[in-house]
């Protein structure tokens, strides 16, 4: 049997739990602009308290998702359900749903303090309530100092805060961020995102984020739902996205790595065996990988694969790596560092093999390098276990 | 050498032209009514005296000078028809701003909400009259509000009414003609303070509970105050100086200070009383407007 990813400690995974009740769910929902189909009949369930992140590249029909759960479109068909109720035909203003928006939309004429009471003051709560709820807000945001200014005498990230604090002072049942950091520098973008989970768990609200940046969805979401053409690739958490995507649109959008194709030639307990024509010792030779992996999916001998591996699980050596027979490598090939990418905590090799094809390798710099064992044109072997990559069917 | 060429400089010339128009175009003939509204009537060419005239020397100058004297501005005071002409100018233009407002505000709001490809076009049109000329289309009110004009027919026609109105010559079609001639001027500054805002604010306040309706008001409106500040001050302050308009679609109980002003001039022949009234009109307009906008400056000042 193949190795599956450990547990996580601590878990909070009801998306395994098959009696679990689905707090938001999508059902079969299609939404056509005229021609254009942004999302194409598809179906989600999150549950409470998720931090749940929609993942892909811009015009993959997120935030259309997000717009249709805030209710500012409808569905073309199929229906949204939240926490039991139909929301068909609620209007935005009637959902116990808010939205951080992307651009903060803060009311330009209100002072921090207006802004965050704006929604409670729709609902006619007493005024010493929204007057309580603001200044819990305004601390949960650490911006107690800056209730009386209005947004444009805000900087960017407090603006931000702002337009969190707005958004959570109903106490919604979600809160739909629509890439809420887009607009920060990279330090203060990071920073918020631990605020925003530091936030989300104490609060215990459900979150759901939209974004196209997969770090920002990798370190914030507990479970990430990748996007493209209108429809879910993957829904998976961030680990198992990132070591076990289901494709190689998701490996290739998730973070680097290299993909070799092959053709397999046997199938075993323990996993498959590829060859890789033209990536072997010498040109005419295949490159025999072994992958541990689960056979029983739909790919079988014969076929043509994909062999899939992330830089960092790629190790490099001068000489020969133990057990690695030169002639007749197995999961090891020999090549020439063709360029060196030194990112201060760690370094990327590109290692070019004999057809050509490049290999790329991380090494994380755990000393202060002063002269680099390793240079340009130097000869090394690259090797890996049988559990460093996956097999890809597509 | 330095300071001088900073002086003559190209930002010297960039800042100085525009005062120099101002110069030149406004403050200068501001003085010359200020000066002749200081004066008496006479009969000779210019129509007044004292004429300043620095040629016989210093001392006759200074002559000249003493003989200015206050009695215009107390005779405006003191005749009624003078402020019952500027109330009644007021009043008009304060009407007419309203209704060019009410008119004004749906049409730059239509605008600013219709499809993108469509802006344009209606932007032209707002602007179109304006290849006209401005008399003419006065003058062509006329042929429409009339007896026997185009709107009592139409109206006839289809038997709204069995009489034809009177509309011309009434202080309605002075209404209609300002309305008409200063909504450009209204819908232009409101539109482009509408078309500029964000279309996430209307969906944020829907999305903390607002209904549509109630976040214009709550949220398009006050944003827009600006604009609407703008426009209406750029349809009243020449509607309550206006001529043309009264003299043409008025009657005799129109009563406006431009057209009290028109006769001073040219049927009395008084230019130191017409040039006090006009005095009287600035300060009547330019002081509440300055006191309007120190007062927004200091409102902005506070908040910081």
């Amino acid at each position: 049997m193949a190795k599956t990813l450990g547990p996580v400690r601590n878990e909070f995974s009801p998306w395994t739990d098959s009696d679990a009740v689905p707090f938001i769910s999508f059902q079969n929902v299609t939404k056509r602009f005229g021609d254009f189909t942004a999302v194409d009949d598809l179906s989600l369930d999150i549950y409470e308290r998720e931090f749940f992140a929609l993942l892909g590249p811009s015009g993959c029909g997120k935030t259309t998702m997000m717009r249709m759960l805030a209710g500012f479109d409808a569905p073309t068909s199929g229906s949204v359900s939240l926490d039991g109720t139909d929301l068909t035909g609620t209007p935005p203003y009637r959902r116990p749903v808010n939205m951080m928006f992307q651009s903060y939309a803060l009311f330009p004429h209100m002072s921090v303090e207006q802004n965050i009471a704006f929604g409670l003051k729709q609902e006619r709560v007493p005024n010493a309530e929204v007057k309580a709820r603001v200044e819990e807000m305004l601390s949960l945001v650490k911006l107690e100092a800056f209730a009386r200014r209005k947004p444009h005498q805000l900087s960017g990230g407090q603006r931000q805060r702002v337009a969190l604090a707005r958004s959570l002072a109903k106490r919604p049942k979600v809160l739909l961020l629509d890439e809420p950091l887009g607009a920060l520098d990279k330090k203060l973008r990071e920073e918020t995102q631990f605020e925003l989970m530091d936030l989300q768990e104490r609060l215990g609200t459900t979150f759901m984020i939209v974004t196209h940046d997969q770090e920002e969805a990798m370190t914030v979401a507990n479970r990430i739902a990748v996007m493209d053409k209108g429809r879910i690739v993957q829904i998976a958490t961030p680990a198992e996205i990132y070591e076990q995507p289901s494709s190689r649109y998701i490996a290739d959008f998730i973070g680097d790595i290299n993909l070799m194709e092959g053709r397999l030639t046997a199938f075993s307990e323990a996993g498959a065996t590829m060859q890789c024509a033209g990536m072997g010792p010498k040109p005419e030779q295949t490159l025999t990988v072994q992958i541990e992996c689960d056979t029983t999916g739909t790919l079988s001998p014969g076929d043509a694969g994909w062999f899939a591996m992330r830089p960092e699980k790629v190790r490099l050596s001068q000489e020969v790596p133990d057990g690695i027979d030169p002639a007749n490598p197995v999961n090891a090939v020999e090549g020439t560092i063709y360029d060196i990418a030194y990112l201060g905590n760690v370094s990327v090799y590109h290692v070019k093999i004999n057809d050509g094809f490049i290999i790329r390798a991380t090494q994380t710099n755990a000393t202060r390098l002063v002269e680099r064992p390793l240079s340009w044109e130097d000869k090394v072997w690259l090797y890996w276990g049988a559990d460093a990559g996956i097999l890809l069917a597509s | 050498m330095n300071a001088l060429k900073r002086i003559f400089g190209a930002r010297f010339v960039l800042i100085g032209v525009p005062y120099l128009w101002l110069l030149a175009l406004f403050f200068i003939p501001f003085l010359i009514v200020l000066k002749i509204s200081f004066s008496e009537p006479a009969i000779s060419i210019p129509p007044y005296s004292p004429k300043l005239d620095v040629s016989n020397g210093l001392v006759a100058f200074w002559q000249q000078v003493r003989e200015f004297g206050f009695e215009n501005y107390v005779f405006l005071f003191e005749e009624p028809l003078f402020y019952r002409s500027y109330l009644s100018s007021l009043i008009i233009a304060g009407i007419a701003t309203l209704m060019t407002l009410l008119i004004g505000y749906p049409m730059a709001y239509a605008m600013a909400r219709a499809p993108r490809s469509w802006r344009a076009i209606l932007l032209m049109l707002v602007i179109l009259p304006f290849w006209t000329s401005f008399l003419i289309r006065v003058y062509a009110w006329i042929g429409i509000l009339k007896k026997e004009g185009l709107l009592n027919q139409a109206l006839l026609a289809i038997g709204v009414i069995s009489e034809p109105l009177t509309i011309l010559n009434t202080n309605a079609a002075v209404y209609i003609g300002i309305v008409y001639s200063y909504l450009p001027f209204l819908v232009l500054p409101l539109y482009a303070s509408l078309e500029r805002m964000d279309d996430s604010l209307l969906e944020a306040a829907q999305d903390l509970g607002c209904t549509q309706l109630k976040a214009f008001w709550t949220i398009t409106f006050p944003i827009s105050l600006p604009g609407v500040a703008a426009g209406c001050f750029l349809v009243f302050i020449p509607a309550v100086g206006e001529f043309v308009i009264p003299d043409l679609l008025g009657g005799s109980e129109t009563l406006m200070i431009g057209r009290t002003l028109w006769v001073e001039f040219f049927n009395n022949r008084d230019w130191p009383v017409a040039s006090a009234v006009a005095v009287i009109l600035l300060l009547i307009l330019v002081v509440p407007i300055a006191l309007f906008q120190n007062a927004q400056a200091r409102a902005e000042e506070k908040v910081l």
